[in-house]
Order: structure tokens, then sequence, then C-alpha cells
């Protein structure tokens, strides 16, 4: 199949060129700088935003993983909307236009998370006026946009759950660097349990998503995907920590603190005009302080998918890639 | 004055209430004059007829609005009709002051008017008890079975009216109370406390928004005949004396915590329907469906029974062996047959006392003069709150001679607990020591109290010269309630008959090959009861049996030392007391404990390691563990020796059923429930399923809770969770209830337990499911001498997961598991599985 992937040099979107790649498919990838990807993926540089570099990429493709997107805890509105909401109805129009069969989006299971524990939860269903946070509010509108599509296109939101692994700046990355400066503090103890999914998980998932998401009980669907193993976040945070040569966090904040904490940060970021993101958000206190865990069953039936890289493995291959690491 | 308002359909937005259930029904009442009718129809907008219909009657002060659940739990062939009583509810306000013989009139007149055919199953609370069977008593040839709660058709004689009743009926205070103020229609709803909503609570106050609408809720209560001359007087009486004649099946649902209607007016209800089966909800009051738990699956199975001509009703006349050896054992024998010897030994100072069979034969003669003097009688219950002595062993025989049933509640229940379990069983005499009145005013419980000391003062005056051996009693009937332990729910009473007991201990006899060269330690004292009905002496060792911890080795040697005693009974409690004072044994210590050639370990599982200690201990006792519980008991059995062989596996080898005794499996689901057929299959998982003649008779006043169990003919469910291995062994893998329902299917928590356990850093571990039934994670909480609480380090949670042989999501520190008091080992899973899924969902 001919595949575009945008956000090729993303974590996830990278990991999924390769995994469509090994699977035969003809990738293009779309990103905005050139990306270290195998010879035989073919690169086309530009902007989500721009619709006519996204339609001369669309032309003659079969199928589309749409996973660019601003990913951030903080910063304006207007950035968020531009590229999340924005970019996804260009990619899409341009999609339609070319008379593209399926269409996966690369979603995010905070777009049905509205602050309250998610224990063995189902996907639900995304709702922008209740979510939390610009990029969660961004990423429930593009869903929604998408799995309004007509019929005449298979589309598909998949929303894996915390991806990581190495070479993620994201999670793990940040995770790390915060443990080796002494800046990792746990709320709550770390007690919350969550799901998490290792990236090359994500991308065996989204590659059957391609291949599957013409199937009626799969078209027009949302789906959470994760490894399926949640554990407590103290738990995820010092495994990274140790995979990254870090001593474990043994701190901890009160969850009241912490989201006082966030909202003072946020306050002060925007005044201040700093550069970056606040060391906490209020967004991200709920985030490590409620429990989010999802049933897998359904999904994994759906996509005929297991995750091959068990957590475990992961860490493993998370304290190879950083300690081998220049 | 009087006014009249029309009928009307109730708010569309109450909890739990479909409006389309609403219909507004005009009949004519029993003046004839034409009434409209608010009542809720299942069938309002069907034609169909359905296989049964119910009609619902509610009482004063609610409505209609009672029965919301039972209208939407019914299966779909189901008719529910629940009527607003005329001047209640959203009934039309006649005017018209109506005594219960216009209600009976009123309702029996909309039921013609509808057209009712039978079959027809009534339901009634309260005041509309009277009310209903009054119009079962008119439409005999349409009922098929009636359903009460928490209600009466009589002032019991014995007491007086309902102290709640008799304040709302004072003059003056009940129009304050019914009429004028909303107090007493909003008071039953306000009585069921948190079981209510708040908007619940306001839907049963809808209809009764003012005095007007509240008058008839005044008049009810007036109606009320609790004084011989009140006009309803013979009304009632005749309803009260025409149940008496009725013998379609009649099951009475009960919240047992009603100030209003309490236990007395249950008993009276049970002296007129004999043949009526009885579900006692403990801790429900007096709105019984709102308050008792599973109260409408209850009834939708009684239903269901009875609508299909299968209601069981409890029999307890199997073969009966005549010719089985009486329970009464010796002291069934003239007295010149009585053997010589010593029947007990019990502690006595720092001495011993023995006690001859001669003796204790003339104690049980005694006593039970004094029990019939007390006018304790074959049939009676009598419970028993004494310390365990050879004293309590005559008290049990003399009741047993006379052919009583003894009810017997263990301290271990807690004050409250014992209360609880004696007000159920609802004895007619309690001996009792002094102590023993704090749980029975507790309890409220109703009986005769009879002072245990008074009780021997008199004994010893009785002559018993011309004694000529207890009579024996009927082997049908009852002669035991006993407690379960309440570790894996509430207590529920266990009643055993004579003829149960007999094979209980025929079984124990035979497959232990007790003989007259034997004694019995009785470490664990219900263990002593038997003794005599063995034939066999026995002794009390010392220790606090209050706290079977408390059992040292050197009592344990002095205790066989003394009878000589050859058969150990002790729960791994005793147990462990004793292998935690081994130290201390003289050699000769050691030599007399040599006298043990069998040590049985009942109760709960003991470990391997214990066990082999054990073993090392009693170097000449075979060391077994028998399974069982307190409704059939023993059911398997192992070996220490086999126990250790075996080594670990998934979950503790209980061992091979007994002689006699069949144990199957019915295999749970994905979601936890035991639906499986039953199987002896290997390694299937499932509820532990035992047929067996020596079991309990029944549950006690618990209909619901014996159809469940017995709902597999000729077993009994026991709740128990395990599996059997291809040696045709049982496994034992924790509660049902405790289940672990994975996304990749169900597990037992003890396979991992048992595992975990043997990291040397943990003391005890329990394994439970967090999340959604059939998609839960397992969590480990373990307790440890040397771990800090909380969650668990990274080192620890890789050793956990490295043994548990399953997914393990967290791993959880605790300094100690709840566990039952009776056992110490019973883990609270439920209660930590909750704790868990607070702890890891996060947010304080």
């Amino acid at each position: 199949m001919r595949v575009l992937v945008t956000g090729g040099r993303g974590l996830i979107g990278e990991a999924t060129v390769r995994e469509l790649t090994r699977r035969g498919h003809e990738v293009t990838s779309f990103q905005r700088h050139h990306a270290d990807h195998p010879d035989a993926v073919r690169q086309v540089l530009g902007d989500v935003t721009d619709p006519a570099a996204v339609t001369a990429a669309m032309s003659g493709q079969e199928a589309v993983v749409h996973s660019a997107a601003v990913v951030d805890m903080f910063g304006e509105w207007d950035a968020f909307e531009r590229v999340n909401v924005g970019g996804t109805r260009t990619v899409l129009d341009a999609a339609s236009a070319a008379g593209v069969e399926r269409f996966v989006l690369i979603s995010s299971p905070s777009v049905a998370h509205y602050g309250s524990p998610l224990v063995g939860a189902d996907a639900g269903d995304a709702d922008p006026s209740r979510t939390r946070g610009h990029y969660s509010t961004s990423k429930a509108m593009a869903e929604r946009l998408v799995l309004s599509t007509p019929a005449h296109m298979s589309v598909l939101a998949l929303r894996p759950h915390l991806v990581w692994g190495p070479g993620d700046t994201q999670l793990a990355g940040r995770i790390i660097e915060r443990a080796r400066s002494g800046r990792l503090f746990l709320i709550d103890g770390g007690a919350a349990l969550i799901d998490t999914l290792y990236v090359d998980n994500a991308a065996t998932a989204i590659a059957q998503g391609v291949e599957r998401c013409h199937l009626p009980q799969l078209d027009h669907r949302a789906l959470v995907v994760t490894n399926g193993e949640p554990r407590t976040v103290r738990e995820l945070m010092s495994r990274m920590a140790v995979a990254g040569g870090a001593p474990v966090p043994t701190r901890s904040v009160p969850f009241a603190v912490a989201r006082r904490a966030g909202a003072v940060a946020e306050r002060a970021w925007r005044v201040s005009g700093a550069s970056g993101e606040p060391p906490i958000t209020e967004f991200l206190a709920e985030q490590l302080a409620t429990a989010h865990w999802f049933d897998q069953r359904e999904v994994r039936e759906l996509l005929d998918w297991q995750p091959e890289i068990s957590l475990d493995e992961g860490f493993a291959r998370l304290a190879e890639s950083c300690c081998t690491a220049p | 004055m009087i006014t009249s308002l029309a009928a009307q359909r109730p708010p569309a937005d109450l909890p739990g209430l479909d409006p389309s259930w609403s219909r507004l029904i005009t009949s004519a009442d029993s003046t004839g004059a034409e009434r409209t009718w608010h009542m809720l129809d299942s069938f309002a907008d069907r034609t169909d007829t359905p296989r049964v219909t119910l009609l619902c009657v509610h009482g004063n002060p609610t409505w209609s609005y009672l029965w919301r659940e039972v209208l939407s739990s019914a299966p779909d062939d189901v008719r529910v009709i629940a009527v607003d009583q005329l001047d209640m509810g959203f009934s039309e306000r006649t005017g018209v002051r109506r005594t219960l013989g216009d209600r009976v009139e009123d309702l029996d007149r909309l039921t013609h008017s509808l057209g009712l055919t039978g079959p027809v199953i009534t339901v009634a609370h309260d005041w509309g008890g009277p009310v209903s069977m009054g119009w079962v008593l008119r439409n005999r040839d349409l009922v098929i079975g009636s359903a009460l709660m928490n209600t009466a058709l009589a002032q019991p004689t014995d007491d007086r009216p309902p102290v709640l009743i008799s304040m709302a009926r004072l003059g003056p205070l009940r129009s304050l109370v019914t009429e004028r103020t909303p107090i007493f229609t909003t008071s039953p709803s306000v009585l069921a406390g948190s079981k209510v909503t708040a908007d619940e609570r306001a839907a049963y106050s809808a209809p009764y928004a003012t005095a007007e609408r509240r008058r008839a809720v005044e008049q009810f209560v007036a109606d009320i005949p609790l004084e011989g001359d009140h006009p309803s007087g013979p009304v009632l009486d005749a309803i009260a004396e025409g149940v008496r004649t009725l013998n379609t099946p009649v099951l009475l649902l009960w919240g047992a915590d009603d100030p209003v209607f309490s236990d007395r007016y249950l008993r009276d209800l049970e002296g007129r329907l004999p043949h009526a089966q009885v579900h006692r909800y403990d801790g429900a009051g007096h709105l019984t469906i709102e308050e008792a738990d599973g109260i409408v699956d209850d009834l939708m199975l009684w239903v269901d029974d009875v609508a299909g001509g299968n209601a069981m009703v409890v029999d307890d006349a199997p073969v009966v062996d005549a010719s089985r050896e009486s329970l009464l054992g010796p002291f069934s024998l003239r007295d010149n047959d009585v053997p010589p010897g010593t029947a007990i030994v019990e502690p006595d100072g720092s001495g011993w006392r023995r006690v001859s069979w001669r003796q204790l034969d003339r104690v049980v003669c005694q006593l039970s003069s004094a029990l019939q003097a007390e006018g304790v009688r074959a049939g009676d219950r009598v419970a028993v709150l004494v310390r365990p002595s050879a004293e309590l062993v005559g008290l049990a025989y003399a009741l047993w001679s006379l052919g009583a049933s003894i009810v017997v509640v263990d301290h271990t229940l807690g004050v409250r607990g014992m209360g609880r379990a004696l007000r159920s069983a609802d004895p007619a005499y309690v001996v009792t020591i002094p102590r023993g009145r704090v749980p029975l005013k507790m309890g409220r419980v109703r009986a005769r109290v009879i002072a245990w000391g008074d009780l021997k003062k008199r004994a010893k005056q009785a002559d018993c010269s011309g004694w000529n051996g207890a009579a024996t009693p009927d082997p049908g009937a009852e002669a035991l309630v006993a407690f379960t332990s309440g570790a894996t729910g509430p207590a529920k009473g266990v009643v055993y008959t004579y003829d149960r007991i007999a094979r209980t201990r025929d079984l124990l006899r035979d497959h232990y090959d007790l003989g007259s060269a034997d004694g019995l330690i009785a470490a664990f004292p219900p263990w002593m009861l038997l003794g005599p009905a063995l034939g066999l002496p026995s002794i009390l060792p010392r220790m606090d049996l209050g706290d079977p911890g408390s059992l040292t080795a050197v009592a344990l040697a002095e205790a066989a030392g003394e009878l000589p005693g050859t058969v150990l009974w002790a729960s791994p409690a005793a147990l462990r007391g004793v292998l935690s004072t081994a130290e201390s044994l003289t050699s000769s210590d050691r030599a007399a404990l040599s006298s043990i050639r069998l040590a049985l370990g009942a109760g709960a599982p003991i470990s391997r390691d214990l066990l082999s200690r054990l073993m090392s201990l009693l170097p000449r006792a075979s060391v077994r563990t028998p399974y069982g519980m307190t409704e059939v008991l023993p059911v398997a059995e192992a070996d220490a020796t086999e126990i250790l062989t075996a080594g670990r596996g998934d979950g503790v080898l209980v061992g091979t059923p007994l002689p006699g005794v069949q144990v199957m499996i019915s295999a749970v689901d994905h979601v936890g429930n035991a639906v499986g057929e039953p199987t002896s299959e290997k390694g299937v998982l499932g509820e532990v399923l035992i047929s067996a003649t020596h079991g309990k008779s029944h549950y006690d006043r618990r209909w619901a809770t014996e159809r469940r169990a017995s709902r597999t003919p000729g077993f009994h469910r026991t709740g128990d969770l395990g599996h059997l291995d291809s040696q045709g062994r049982l496994w034992i893998e924790g509660r049902l209830a405790h289940v672990i329902t994975t996304a990749n299917g169900p597990i037992g928590p003890v396979g991992i337990e048992e595992a975990v356990q043997e990291l040397p850093f943990v003391r005890q571990a329990a394994a439970v499911g967090v999340g959604p039934v059939g998609d839960q994670q397992v969590v480990v909480i373990i307790t440890s001498d040397v771990l800090p609480s909380g969650l668990a380090s990274l080192e620890v949670i890789d050793a956990v997961r490295a043994v548990a042989g399953i997914p393990v999501a967290a791993v959880l520190v605790r300094r100690d598991l709840p566990v039952d008091i009776r056992h110490r080992s019973k883990i609270d899973r439920t209660a930590l599985a909750a704790e868990a899924d607070r702890r890891l969902r996060g947010q304080g």
C-alpha cells in the first residue's frame, strides 16, 4: 500500500514509518525537517498547515497516517488550533480530494479524559467542551473532524497512551533528565495506576490499523491503544530513571499542592513570557495523580494485535539506548 | 373538613420511576362510588397474557413508588401491578374515612374492574399486609403465592404495640405527626437512612405535600386496631385467623432492624404460616425493599419458583437411619450400663478435675430436670452462652436429652455479632453466664434468660434416682443452630438435625478409626461436645479458651500426658501458639506429646512450614488438615506428608474427599460467576460443590441464601473457589467472591499468595483485583517485618513478579492484613480490594 505518514520525524511517526516499510508498504514521510529514515522511504518536507505542500505529498497515496501535531503541556491556544485542528483539516481535505481510501488519525486518550480516574475504561467519546488543557481540546476537535468524515473514506482514530521508548524526548527523556538533576517529584506518592505504550508496539498497532481500518468493525471508530500493563506512576518514573542511570524519585508532594503549583507556574510563564514549558502545569499534575488505564480486550481483537514488547523489555531497551548514546 | 381531590399522575422525573407505568383507573369503591386510582402497571401498554401477575400493595405512608424496582426487574412475562391505595399516593382523595374492611373491598373491586385473572402473587409491605392478605382470602382461586415484608396481621399477645405507632396514635399527637406536619410521611424513608437518596426521599413525600393530601395517612394510623375494641379489630382478626388456612407458598422478607415491626411480629407470622419461607435481612430496617441488599433479586427468584410450581420447601425428612446409635452416647444408657472411667478432664486451679461418665451422666440428668422445670421442651431453641467446661458438655447433652435445639454463638463474632446472631435464631431460652447478658441486651434478644449459676444450683437439688437414661430424640428434629464465622459475609445460622450430627460423628469415628483407646484433646472446644457422642474421654488443655493462640506447647504436653490424649483437634492459631513456644518443652514433655497419634488442624489452611514443624514436634502423629465449613465438616482431607510432597500449586491442597463425600466444580466464567455444570474434570477453576449426607439441613431464616446454595440439586454450593487435580484432590484457591477476573480469564488469589509468601521478606500476602469485572488487574498486598508500608520498591516488585506467575500491576506493603477473628487467617480480600482500588485511582 502507498502510505503517507505525517509527522514522520516524531517518536510515533518515525516508528510507524519504519514498521510500515518493514511490512513492505511504500511509505512517504511528510515532515518539516529531514528525518533519519531508511533510504527506501520517500521524504517530503513541508508543514501540515500548508495546503499546497500537503496536496503535493498526497498525490497517489492510498492511506494516510496523520500523526503530525503540537504535543505540549503548555502554550497558546492559537498554535494548537492552527496545527492540530487546522492541520488535520488540511490533511483530511487533501486526502479526500486525492481519493485516499484509508485515514488513520493518531489521537490521544486525553480527548475523553475529563479529570476523573479512568479505571479499566473504554475509549469514550471525544468531547472538546470537557477536555483538560489546550492540547487535549485541540486533539478532541481533530478527532471529531476525522470521525465525521463521510463513508467514502475509512477512518480510524487510534489513541496511543503515553508512548515512550528510546529516542523519546517527551516522556522518558524528561523524566530521566529531571531525575538526573534531582527535580523529579511524585504526586501523592505516585500511586495512580496508568497505562503506557512502548513505541514499537504503537507502530505495530498503527500498521495494523492501516491494514484493517476498512473493516466495518473498525471504520469510524476511536480506540485507545496501550501495552495493557498498567503501572503506578511511581514505578514508571522509577523504571525510567533507572534506565537513564538516575536515582529513583523519592520525594512526593500532595496533589492539591502540585495542582496549585502548576497553576501558579503557568501564570508566571505566561506573564513573564519565559521560553519553554513550566516544570509543572495543572494538567500534568492531574495526569500524574489520576489513574487512567483502559480495557484492551476489544482493541486487541479488532486490530488483531498484541504488544510484542513488554514493559520490562522496553525498559531494558531504554537503558541500552540511553547508556550507549554519546 | 374533609375534601376530595382528584387522582393524578406522579411527576415525570422521580428517580427510578418510568412514567409509562402510570395508569389512572376508575372503579367503584366499597361504598359503590366511582373512584380513580393511580397505579403502576408494567403491562400498561400491553394486551398479552402474563405468566403471572404480581399485585403489590404498599403500606402507610408510602405509595406504589415503593415497588419501582420490582417493576423494573420483573422478567418480560411477569406483570407487576402496584396500586396507590385510595386516599394515598396519587390516588383520589375521596374525603371518606376508610377502615381496613373498606380497603380490602376497595382493592377487590379494583381488581375486578381490571379484569385481573390468575395466577396472581401478592406482595405487600407494612399495613399493606392486612389489606393484601384480606384480598388473598377473597381471591384464593387466583392466588398462587404471597410475599410479605415487615408487616403484622395481629398484635402479638405477649407484648405492647410498636412504640412508634403507639406514639403516633395518641390523639392530638397523631394529628400533629401524621397530618399537620409531614413527619410521618417522611419517616419511613428517613428511617431507611443512607440507603435512600435525597431524591428518592423526596419522591416518597411527593404525594403527601399538603395536610389535605396527608389526611388518609392520619386515618390509616387511626384505623390500626391495636385495642381490643377497635372497629377494625374483628376484620383484622378474621384475616389473621384466615391465613392459617392458606396452603399456597408464602415468603416473609424481613428487615431485621425494624423499630416498627420487630422480630416478634415475624415470630407471630411464622406461627400463623408455619409453611412460610423466611429470609431475614441483617441491617435492614422498616423500609425493607429499600434497605435489604438483593431483596428484589430474592423476590424474583421466589416468584419464578412459585410460578413454575417449584417453590422449594425445606424438606428435612430424608432417609433417617433409625438404627443409628443415639447422639446421646453413654447418657442414653441405663444407670448400671454407664461405663466406668473418665469422661472429661478439665483444668482445676493448678491441678486437674476428672469427671467420670457416671458423674457426667448425673449432671445430664440433673440439668435436664432443672431445664424441664424452667419450661424447656422438645423443639425449643435454647441458646447457650457458657464457657467450655465439663458442665457445659453436661448442659448440651441435657438439652439434647429433652429434644431441644442448641443455639451456639461463639464470642469471635463480637458482642454485636453475637447479639445479631442470637436475635436471628430467636431462641425461646438462653442459658447464660452474667457476661452473656451484654450481647443479649445489645441484640435485643427476646428469649427467656436462665442464669447458668441458678440453673446449676437448682439442678443439684434434682432427684435423679429413677433416671433411666435419656430418651432418644427424633432423628429428624432440629438439634443445633451453629453460626458461620462471618468472615465471608454476615454470620449465617446453620441448622443441623440430630441425625445429621450423628452422621458427622460416624464419619469422624470411621475415618479416624476412633476407638476406646483414644482420648481427645479439645484445643478447639466444640470438639469436646463430640466426645460423649463418640463415647471417648476428652480433655480441655490449660489455655484461654477465648484465645486459641494462647495454647502453649507445655500446656499441650501436659494435657496429652494427663488424659492421655491421642487425638488433637486444634485451629491453626492454636498450632502456631504451640510451635512458637516449643523451645520451653522438657524431654518429659516431648515424651508426653508422643502419645498423640493424630493431629487435626482445621478451620483454615495451615502453611507447609507450620506443617513440617508440627510433624517434627509430634513425631508419632499423623498430621492432617480436614477441610470443611460450618455447613459441612469434614469434606476432604490431606495428610501433611502429602501436602509437603505436592509442594506449591495453584492454591492450598486440602486433599481427597472423604468416603461418601463427592466434590465437584462449577466453572467460573470471565466475569466471575460460577455458571458451569458440576464437573470433576481436572484443572477447572470454579466454585466447590459438595454432596454429602452429614452436612447442614438448611440455613436458618435465610431462604434466598439456602435457595442459592442448594440450587444445584444434591449439592451444597460452598462459595469456595478451587479446582481438582489429576488425582481427584481438591485445591482451594480462595473464595468465589474473591476471584480476580482478568482480561485473560479468572484467577484464584491463593496460588499467587502462596507463591509470594515464600519470599523471605514477606510475612503474609493477599492478591486482589482492581478495575472493572472482566478486565481486572492483579494487585498484591504484602505484610513484612522489614519493609515500610506503602508502594513497594522496584526490588520488591521485581521479586513478587518473579514468583507470582501472572502479571501483577502493583505491589502494596501493609502493616497487617484484615483477617477474621475466629480463625485469624481468613483474609478480608474484599476490603483489601476496595482499599487498593481507592489507592491506585489516585487523587487522594
